[in-house]
């Protein structure tokens, strides 16, 4: 088994390295960095009603009818200890603006009334969800309030239930355990924020999601990639919502040097593999600062100096116009603040990201001084003031007093955990692949009972009923539809894979055509009308069952599939059989092609009779140039050889 | 431990209790996890672990097994904290907890809502409050506001005299939004008070960091800190965290099922409205600090009752409660203040026996008068007393009150009718209305 997995991830190894990527490639040898990786999977659910009221799942753009403000305070959990990621939020002290719908949005959503029981289609698509994914219902679901107070549920919980535990996914490269489906609501949209506030719509809070988590046996990133791509095509196989920000992975990554992060909001399936190749590349610097601190008998004051007086007479803009300059000195850091964690990130980034929670928006250290105006003079009298020694770092804020105050005792806090090298967090995906820290790893302390909701219990019958109507998978889908349709491995997984399974199906319902014609039209013609920039919304169903009955009637050839939608985008409200008349796409007759390769056949004649039946080719080309898609190819090749064979 | 038969006996033979660690099994699944206890209303036969995800699940034992794995102690809930020291330069305020969403938490036994939080609880909770003043805190009761007895009125008046009489400057009491105007009415006709006495409460409990209850509480204390000498009600004026509005005791109503600022002033506006622990605005003259002498009458009669009249009542209604030796009663009457006419023989008989009824409206809005139509004058005849512009509730608090101090039917009428807390208005005011 090791011997075979060995064998499947070199495979895996070359086919990473011939991608193009943004970093420079290291080969990376992931088994003996102990790379460990699980995937958190969120989808939105497309039941009619939210999760725990009956307002709509749809999102609107309308304008809200209330802004609601709000705080909230971190509270005590079942187990009698208050959550420390809920209170580092709380620390912040942020005010919460949300903007309700009178239409949109009920007293549930502002928190101003009890939720509603369980939504029951919800539950059902679960069970369905966790069939597919050979996973074991729960014998009672337990609505829970897992304590988020970052404002993006408005009771300061989110509201979440086990549904199933002990699954399992059968991929490429093995087994992977399936170890959890949730349901929750999910949380309202952050539209703003600002330094009053930050804003949230709730049309989304308490839309139905599904939680699929896995277990972190994964050691590959390109196996994760595929999980997630996988698991992404069993739910989108049941009802759920499609479209942006309707599914979001979390991807949890450890290695043997670091510790457990949480990568939250990888929006795109392609940046996995550099998410965790720049992790790795974080983990392993911090790391090694871990060692180098220890090496050079490192530590960190936890005094703060005030450095008012040192910079009175700055120049420095940022400086002088802060309330406040503030100091720490961390002792033997010299070198390390400004050492490179990932692309474009240091390890001052990470120190500089605790500190933003506390409301600066940076921070100055040593090992980037004299810059931002700062001149070398002050560097040097700030050292002497604060009696530091060569090896020391200092790193300054410049703030209100009180914002300062806590920002550097946020920084103090992480220089410290630096000791241990890499901290257990909560990060975010950014768009080239870095992560920025977000907050401490939740603990299982946040969880505690939602007693507003009755415990439900879920029988043998109502997953039953469900398993024996289990929709189909993808790979048996594809399958199927190869052999029916007698399409090719390519077409069959395309139209798989892009989810067309089902439009491709009910066209060939409405208009008997040639299965291979209608597959190539919806994976490659719509695809490449796209690229070229053509807003492809336009051919709905109806309108591409007129495209194809204009094929099946004969009034068009399938060559002249792609210039006549080309032509539709330009005027789709327009009668398509007129469109390909005027465009001068439709087939002539029999006759008139006779005509035509008649006439070519003429003047070719010398070149026939030289040639003999070797001139077919020439001809036909001669002929297909002239009729451009308007007389169908086999007609063709069948009167160019007519025609030859009468002059000869 | 709430688990019963089939579960109890599970548990009991693995000598498993809640708080220990166990692994439950069965053929195809198995989950290891903290027993803990279940809602006594809840189904039999199901266990609830919580896992170490955090997550509670719920295991039907029917062909389990279960194993301990290791003896746990129950969770216990509770704020451990530091002393409380004293400022001599705050304000003593003195917080009287009585029980309710406001003082409430999770409560582990039923899985529900529990009034077991203390008033120190609530300091320790809300340690911002601290900054503000100094406290003395404490329980008095610890009841559901749905399930407050007449007598708990009795006390908690008698409660906050003995609480000015010590120094207090001002009284918060924590209470159940339910019946919280009945609490407030009351203890508005038994206490003439030279302090502010500021009644609060939440609509979601302390246990979620989206309560009101800290905006309540902390608002409450600075209207106890104010010159408003008052028994009012501070609670929040909208949905926002923002305002609370401070009402007068005897014109306060709770009026939505849920919502944050389910209480409302009715023919009146609040007082006053506070922001930030401060008076922000003042809408109505009030008694100042120090104006009246500290002076109790907790004198009751409790057998008072409340009455809704509808479509089809009968007779028999009233009949019953004076046959069951009812000492006065409040109608609920439609509109200006009717009862159907063939109820005016009835009305009579009472008023024969001594036994007062009062009018109000279902409408709660505006103000009785019984001379508009001819059934009312009837009602009138037979000794209907008017209940002017009070609400139903602090018309029958008042009417319990007044039998508390005259058994005369004449000095009953005098009494309901007479403006003795701020009940009474003169003139109705456009502003009083859906305000």
């Amino acid at each position: 088994m090791a011997k075979n997995n060995k064998t499947k991830k070199s495979k895996l190894d070359k086919k990473n390295s011939s991608k193009k990527s943004k970093t420079p490639k290291i080969e990376r040898d992931w088994e003996e960095l102990g790379l460990m990786m699980g995937l958190e999977i969120h989808q939105q659910l497309n039941t009619k009603h939210k999760l725990f009221c009956h307002c709509s799942t749809d999102l609107t753009d309308d304008e809200f009818d209330d802004g609601i403000i709000r705080n909230l305070r971190p509270t005590q959990s079942e187990l009698g200890q208050i959550d420390r990621a809920a209170l580092q939020e709380s620390l912040r002290d942020m005010t919460f603006k949300y903007e309700s719908f009178n239409k949109h949005t009920c007293l549930v959503e502002t928190d101003d009334e009890p939720p509603h029981s369980l939504n029951r289609e919800a539950l059902d698509i679960c069970i369905t969800i966790a069939s597919l994914l050979n996973m074991k219902m729960v014998d009672e679901f337990h609505t829970m309030r897992k304590q988020v107070i970052d404002g993006s549920n408005t009771g300061g919980f989110q509201r979440t239930g086990l549904a199933a535990t002990d699954g399992y996914l059968d991929t490429p490269y093995g087994r992977v355990a399936i170890e959890s489906l949730g349901l929750e609501e999910d949380a309202a949209r952050r539209i703003d924020s600002d330094n009053e506030f930050t804003q949230f719509r709730l049309d989304r809070l308490g839309i139905p999601l599904a939680e699929i988590t896995t277990d972190p046996s994964m050691h590959h990133p390109e196996q994760i990639k595929e999980v997630a791509y996988m698991i992404g095509q069993v739910l989108r196989s049941t009802n759920v919502k499609r479209g942006l920000g309707t599914i979001r992975q979390d991807v949890n990554i450890s290695i043997k040097r670091g510790a457990r992060v949480e990568i939250k909001g990888v929006q795109d399936l392609d940046l996995i593999s550099e998410i965790v190749e720049r992790e790795v590349q974080r983990q392993l610097a911090l790391a090694d600062i871990k060692d180098e601190l220890i090496k050079r008998n490192a530590s960190v004051e936890d005094r703060v100096y005030d450095l008012d007086e040192v910079f009175k007479d700055t120049s420095s803009k940022i400086l002088s116009s802060a309330k406040s300059i503030k100091a720490v000195i961390l002792r033997g850091f010299d070198g390390l603040i400004g050492k490179e964690v990932q692309p474009g990130r240091r390890f001052g980034t990470e120190l500089s990201s605790y500190a933003k929670k506390m409301g600066v928006s940076g921070l100055f250290h040593t090992d980037e001084l004299p810059a931002y105006g700062i001149e070398a003079d002050e560097v040097d009298a700030m050292k002497k003031f604060l009696k530091t020694n060569p090896k020391d770092a200092i790193i300054i804020v410049a703030h209100d007093e009180d914002i300062a105050l806590n920002a550097l005792n946020e920084v103090i806090r992480r220089a410290k955990m630096a000791f241990d090298g890499v901290v257990e967090e909560t990060r975010k995906a950014l768009d080239d692949g870095n992560t920025e820290y977000m907050r401490p790893l939740p603990t299982a302390n946040r969880m505690y009972l939602e007693t507003d909701i009755p415990l439900f219990q879920i029988t043998d019958d109502m997953v039953d009923s469900i398993k024996n109507n289990l929709p189909e998978l993808p790979d048996a889908k594809k399958e199927r539809i190869k052999k029916e349709y007698k399409l090719s491995e390519d077409l069959a997984n395309q139209i798989v894979r892009r989810l067309l399974g089902d439009s491709f199906e009910s066209l060939l319902a409405k208009v008997k055509v040639d299965p291979t014609t209608v597959a190539s039209v919806l994976v490659s013609d719509l695809r490449d009308l796209r690229r070229e920039g053509i807003d492809v919304s336009i051919f709905t169903e109806d309108k591409l069952v007129e495209v194809f009955s204009l094929l099946k009637s004969n009034k068009i050839s399938k060559d002249a599939l792609k210039d006549l939608m080309l032509e539709i985008s330009k005027r789709p409200n327009d009668n398509i059989e007129n469109i390909a008349e005027e465009a001068n796409l439709t087939l002539l007759s029999e006759n008139a092609v006779k005509e035509i390769i008649h006439e070519i056949a003429i003047q070719n004649e010398s070149m026939i009779k030289e040639r003999q039946m070797g001139a077919m080719g020439p001809l036909m080309g001669m002929s297909m140039k002239k009729l451009k898609g308007k007389a169908d190819g086999s007609l063709v090749n069948k009167i160019v050889r007519e025609e030859i064979q009468n002059i000869l | 431990m709430t688990y019963k038969e089939i579960s109890k006996e599970f548990l009991d033979k693995a000598n498993v209790t809640i708080g220990d660690r166990i692994l439950v099994s069965k053929d195809d699944i198995s989950y290891e996890g903290i027993l803990l206890d279940r809602s006594e209303d809840a189904k039999d036969a199901y266990i609830v672990i919580k896992l170490d995800s955090g997550y509670n699940v719920g295991v039907n034992i029917e062909s389990a097994t279960i194993k301990l794995i290791e003896k746990g102690d129950k969770p216990k809930i509770g704020y451990s904290g530091e002393k409380i020291e004293k400022d001599s330069n705050k304000d003593n305020i003195s917080i009287i907890s009585t029980g309710g969403t406001v003082s409430s938490i999770i409560d582990y036994k039923s899985g529900a809502v529990h009034p077991k939080f203390t008033a120190e609880d609530l300091l320790r909770a809300n340690p911002e409050l601290l900054d503000i003043a100094n406290y003395d805190v404490k329980a008095l009761y610890n009841v559901l506001s749905e399930n407050m007895e007449t007598e708990y009125w009795v006390k908690a008046a008698e409660s906050v005299a003995d609480d000015i009489n010590d120094g207090a400057d001002g009284i918060v009491i924590a209470h159940g939004t339910d019946t919280m105007h009945y609490t407030s009415a009351a203890l508005s006709f038994m206490i003439k008070t030279p302090v502010p006495i500021v009644i609060t409460g939440a609509q979601r409990s302390s246990d979620r960091p989206s309560t009101d209850a800290f905006l309540n509480i902390y608002n409450a204390v600075g209207a106890a800190k104010s010159d408003i000498a008052e028994v009012t009600v501070c609670m929040h004026n909208s949905l926002n965290d923002g305002d609370c509005a401070l009402h007068k005791g005897t014109k306060v109503r709770k009026m939505h099922t849920s919502r944050r600022d389910t209480f409302r002033s009715i023919n009146s506006e609040p007082i006053a409205l506070l922001s930030d622990g401060k008076l922000k605005s003042i809408n109505l003259p009030y008694i100042k600090r120090g104006e009246n002498k500290l002076k109790l009458n907790t004198n009751l009669e409790t057998k008072v009752a409340l009455i809704k009249s509808f479509p089809g009542i009968t007779s028999d209604i009233i009949d019953y409660h004076i046959d069951k030796g009812y000492k006065g009663l409040v109608i609920e009457g439609t509109g200006l203040g009717h009862l159907p006419d063939y109820m005016v023989e009835t009305l009579q008989r009472a008023n024969d026996e001594g036994i007062p009824v009062v009018m109000t409206s279902q409408c709660l809005y505006g103000t009785i008068n019984m001379n508009v139509y001819s059934t009312g004058r009837l009602l009138q005849d037979a000794g209907a007393i008017s209940g002017l512009d009070m609400t139903p509730e602090t018309a029958y608090v008042k009417l319990a009150w007044a039998l508390g101090q005259s058994d005369n039917l004449d000095e009953v009428r005098k009494i309901i009718q007479t403006n003795i807390a701020g009940e009474l208005n003169e003139s109705s005011s456009l502003k009083y209305f859906l305000n």
